[in-house]
């Protein structure tokens, strides 16, 4: 896939993420992903739940479960090889060059350690220094993230803070060993509305003060719209569409993306993942997924060769706009 | 259900297992017509010394299998009556505590604490020795030491089980107070507790045994305890007198335990996954 | 340690406080319940006693008195530290007791912390290769143990290790009529308590074992597990500085609801090593028919637990910040 910059910062080629089971062949819950993010940048995973986004974010940092297996033609970051890596490799990079951000920040803080535990664990792992220098650190990072009193914060547990301050924890203890690339698995989905728009603000300050790149996983296109300059649809485990964000959003190509942009209600800032009110149908489940396309029976364009083959991710132009649809929505003539 | 657990492994084992151990119960008086007191032998003698003494003889030359088919009676008897007892006691005083709340609530869950804050086989041992060393005070002291875990369980699922929507339509429909807690709240509290009854069966099993070791059976029934304490003084030399019936306490309560963790896959079968 | 901390604990030591008094008047109901009192019994033995003597006796000990004036002077006697007196021992029930309290704490403390160490080390191994053939091995011996009752332990253990391995000695706590260093004689007393501890131990170290095993299974699938391995820690760090702690909260709470069960088994423990403990005491108290002795140990051990149980709410409080909100 081609890339809008020229040295990516994470180049992922056919990523796939196979379901072994014992008695039946292994089933792609992700199957034959390509993306890249360059410094700075931030792409948006976007796609109902069930699509595959968290779990390929989870494959880059090797934290699925045993169950599920990772192959991969190739994937690349900061100039790394970690096509296929090894524990002590991807331990090193976890946390210091790429680090992460869960969706529940409650149950991702671990409920008896302070948060000054959990921070200076983080910092000392990937900086030898002292616990002294560590602690300052720890409270740097807490002003960093807007939390305030950060000094008599150190101190808590997880569950005397709020929702939004827990977050903003995670979001210290990730920044904690230095990263280049954030993967933020739907940060903003456990909380209320207004502190998830104040998560969000402090995420693309953070982004552009540090020259992160950012992979964003959400459901939500009111935020993709707020937070990425390039957006990469998912469906049923694969990329339909690519492309900047302006792009996709004035002429989507595939179906599937006009249908969720036509399906999230005007001024709310949530989307139900699970009924798009225009699209007719579910996702179907990665064992139950059609021969061809996978859209193809919630599509009012479908013909026989979408149920005959799969769609290919064909480019459509220089800036890395693709789509994958054998009967597309016309480009609208401005 | 049973198709579960006989499915499972563990659950397989342990049912047989305990038909075995039944098995010799039932049996004993047609196996060994003399009863377990007769007197067969030379005393001491060894495992398969003489032909037809299986496990050999005792300090008085009593035979050592004939006391153990009759010993299962007494530890399956006592084992399942005492438990009965525990369960009539414990989901009395959880059902009471936990639907009528406040000061019911209070003073039981003090006096369930009491019961557990004292060392229970302890307790037993004084019991036991009041009211004189018989297979009845013996289930007594025993029922009395095992109920307050079943009073705990069951009063924790009573206060769940209260506040579902069916509990209060039939208060509602002017049901009535027992019948609500018989008919409604019970049925749908007591499977944690049915679970716990094997265990209980088994802790019960090794109490009896405990007791009769230190001398305080029933003098007039055979139990494994009892030839465990006929043992233990000889144990430098024909230790197989005390260890031949410890072995069968340890099978019991190991076929009583598997059965208890099949029981309770069985009725959790989320957790069997993992 | 904050307000909150400290209120949960004190509604706790109020709670303990209301559980002594229920334990204190049981006890009194206990002691009537024995057919005859305490003077018939001791006419039965002396055999020699005249009706006159005996109600000499009674008006003496306040036998004579209505139910709840004996019960009120029971009270205040527990409460000023009179447990009776054993006129089988010619003393003071409680000065028996203080005698023979500190080999039975010791012989428990011994096998709380081995059954604790051991158990949950036993069930973090069968956790970490949960399914693989180490964690069949350690579930099948954990089954075992869990069946074997603490007297069948203790013979098995006397007959390997000190009658056919001549090993360790069969009993007491300490070998007698030699003259020992300090040093030599905490090593003496060590050698002669390794075989008790681990019969009592032994089926808490089952217990344990299967307990954190099924709690270490369900921390190490929390999200705040899979946050550690993000931070890029190793698994070792993971299980040892975020999973252990967390798994560790029932096995606390287990050993405090057991600790009385304890008490219970070092009767038997005692009895099969001879050792000078209470356990002991009132295994013999019982064949002598002295009730005031019995009650009493059964009394102080009560209190014991229940100061145990204190200490493990403490402890709890320290392992599991959330203990505020939670209870």
């Amino acid at each position: 896939m081609i890339s809008a910059s020229p040295a990516p910062l994470l180049d992922v080629e056919g990523l796939s993420i196979l379901l072994k089971e014992k008695k039946r062949p292994d089933v792609a819950a992700v199957d034959d992903v390509s993306f890249s993010v360059a410094p700075g940048e931030t792409l948006a995973l976007v796609g109902e739940s069930g699509a595959g986004k968290s779990l390929t974010a989870l494959a880059l940092m090797r934290l699925l479960p045993k169950t599920l297996g990772v192959a991969a033609k190739r994937i690349t970051l900061d100039g790394r090889d970690l096509t296929a890596p090894s524990d002590n490799e991807i331990r090193a990079i976890r946390g210091s060059v790429m680090a992460m951000i869960f969706q529940d920040p409650l149950s991702s803080l671990n409920p008896v350690l302070t948060v000054e535990r959990q921070l200076v664990e983080a910092i000392r792992l990937h900086e030898p220094i002292s616990k002294a220098d560590a602690r300052r650190r720890a409270l740097e990072l807490l002003e960093m993230v807007r939390i305030p009193a950060a000094a008599t914060r150190l101190a808590e547990y997880p569950h005397r803070l709020s929702g939004g301050m827990r977050q903003r924890v995670m979001i210290a203890m990730a920044l904690a060993g230095r990263p280049k690339l954030i993967l933020a698995d739907e940060p903003t989905t456990a909380l209320d509305v207004t502190i998830s728009g104040q998560i969000i603000d402090l995420l693309m300050e953070l982004q552009r003060d540090l020259g992160l790149g950012m992979l964003f996983i959400t459901h939500d296109l009111h935020v993709v719209r707020t937070v990425a300059h390039r957006v990469a649809v998912m469906y049923s485990g694969r990329i339909v569409e690519t492309g900047t964000v302006d792009e996709v959003f004035a002429t989507p190509r595939h179906p599937y993306t006009e249908g969720l942009i036509q399906a999230r209600p005007h001024g709310s800032f949530a989307v139900d993942g699970h009924r798009l009110r225009e699209i007719n149908g579910t996702v179907p489940v990665p064992a139950a997924r059609p021969s061809g396309c996978a859209f193809e029976p919630r599509c009012a364009r479908a013909e026989a060769d979408c149920r005959a083959q799969v769609p290919p991710l064909v480019p459509d132009n220089d800036e890395g706009r693709a789509f994958a649809c054998f009967h597309p929505l016309q480009e609208r003539v401005a | 259900m049973l198709r579960r657990i006989l499915l499972s492994p563990s659950g397989l084992i342990g049912l047989l297992l305990l038909l075995v151990i039944v098995g010799m119960a039932l049996s004993a008086g047609y196996v060994f017509p003399k009863g377990p007191w007769a007197l067969v032998a030379r005393p001491y003698m060894w495992p398969g010394q003489r032909p037809g003494l299986l496990f050999g003889t005792d300090s008085l030359g009593r035979d050592i299998l004939a006391a153990i088919f009759y010993g299962a009676r007494v530890s399956l008897l006592v084992g399942f009556v005492a438990t009965v007892c525990a369960l009539a006691i414990g989901i009395t005083v959880g059902a009471v505590a936990g639907y009528f709340g406040r000061g019911f609530d209070a003073v039981l869950m003090r006096i369930t604490d009491a019961f557990q804050t004292i060392p229970g086989f302890l307790f037993a041992i004084v019991l036991v020795s009041i009211l004189s060393p018989s297979v009845q005070n013996i289930v007594i002291a025993i029922a009395m030491v095992s109920w307050p875990p079943v009073a705990r369980l069951t009063r924790a699922e009573v206060l769940r089980v209260r506040e579902t929507e069916y509990v209060q339509s039939c208060k509602i429909i002017g049901m009535s107070t027992p019948r609500i807690i018989l008919t409604q709240v019970l049925p749908n509290s007591l499977s944690p507790v049915i679970v716990v009854a094997a265990v209980l069966v088994a802790t019960a099993i090794i109490t009896e045994a405990g007791l009769s070791f230190l001398g305080l059976g029933d003098p007039n029934v055979m139990s494994w305890g009892t030839l465990i304490n006929v043992g233990r003084p000889s144990i430098r030399s024909t230790w197989f007198i005390a260890v031949l019936p410890g072995l069968f306490v340890i099978l019991t309560v190991l076929a009583l335990n598997l059965l208890g963790d099949a029981i309770n896959d069985a009725l959790n079968p989320h957790f069997r996954k993992r | 340690m904050n307000r909150h901390v400290l209120r949960y604990l004190g509604w706790r030591l109020l709670q303990s406080l209301v559980v002594i008094a229920i334990v204190i008047v049981g006890s009194f109901m206990l002691l009537h319940l024995v057919p005859g009192d305490m003077v018939d019994i001791l006419g039965g033995q002396r055999g020699d006693m005249d009706a006159e003597l005996m109600a000499i006796l009674r008006a003496r000990y306040g036998l004579d008195q209505p139910m709840l004036v004996q019960l009120f002077h029971y009270v205040t006697g527990v409460l000023q530290g009179d447990l009776g007196y054993s006129y089988r021992n010619q003393t003071d029930v409680l000065s028996l007791i203080l005698q023979r309290l500190p080999a039975t704490i010791l012989l428990v403390v011994c096998s709380v912390i081995v059954a604790v160490f051991l158990g949950t080390m036993a069930g973090v191994i069968a956790a970490r290769h949960v399914h693989r053939p180490i964690d069949v091995i350690i579930s099948m011996v954990v089954l075992v143990f869990y069946a074997t009752p603490v007297f069948m332990t203790g013979l098995g253990l006397v007959i390997v290790f000190s009658v056919k391995l001549k090993l360790l000695p069969v009993g007491g706590l300490f070998t007698p009529g030699v003259d020992m260093t300090t040093l030599q004689l905490v090593a003496n007393v060590a050698k002669h308590m390794v075989l008790p501890v681990l019969s009592l131990s032994l089926f808490y170290i089952a217990i344990y074992a299967r307990l954190a095993r099924a709690s270490m299974l369900q921390v190490l699938s929390q999200d705040y597990i899979r946050t550690a391995y993000a931070k890029g820690l190793g698994t070792t760090h993971v299980i040892i500085g975020h999973a252990l702690r967390n798994a560790l909260l029932p096995v606390v709470t287990m050993v405090g609801l057991q600790i009385a069960e304890l008490f219970g088994g070092a009767v038997l423990t005692e009895t099969i090593f001879s050792l000078p403990g209470v356990g002991r005491l009132a295994y013999d108290a019982v064949f002598e028919r002295d009730y005031p002795l019995i009650l009493g140990v059964l009394l102080v051990c009560s209190f014991v637990i229940i100061l145990v149980n204190l200490i493990i709410d403490f402890v709890y409080t320290l392992l599991d910040p959330r203990v505020e909100v939670s209870r």
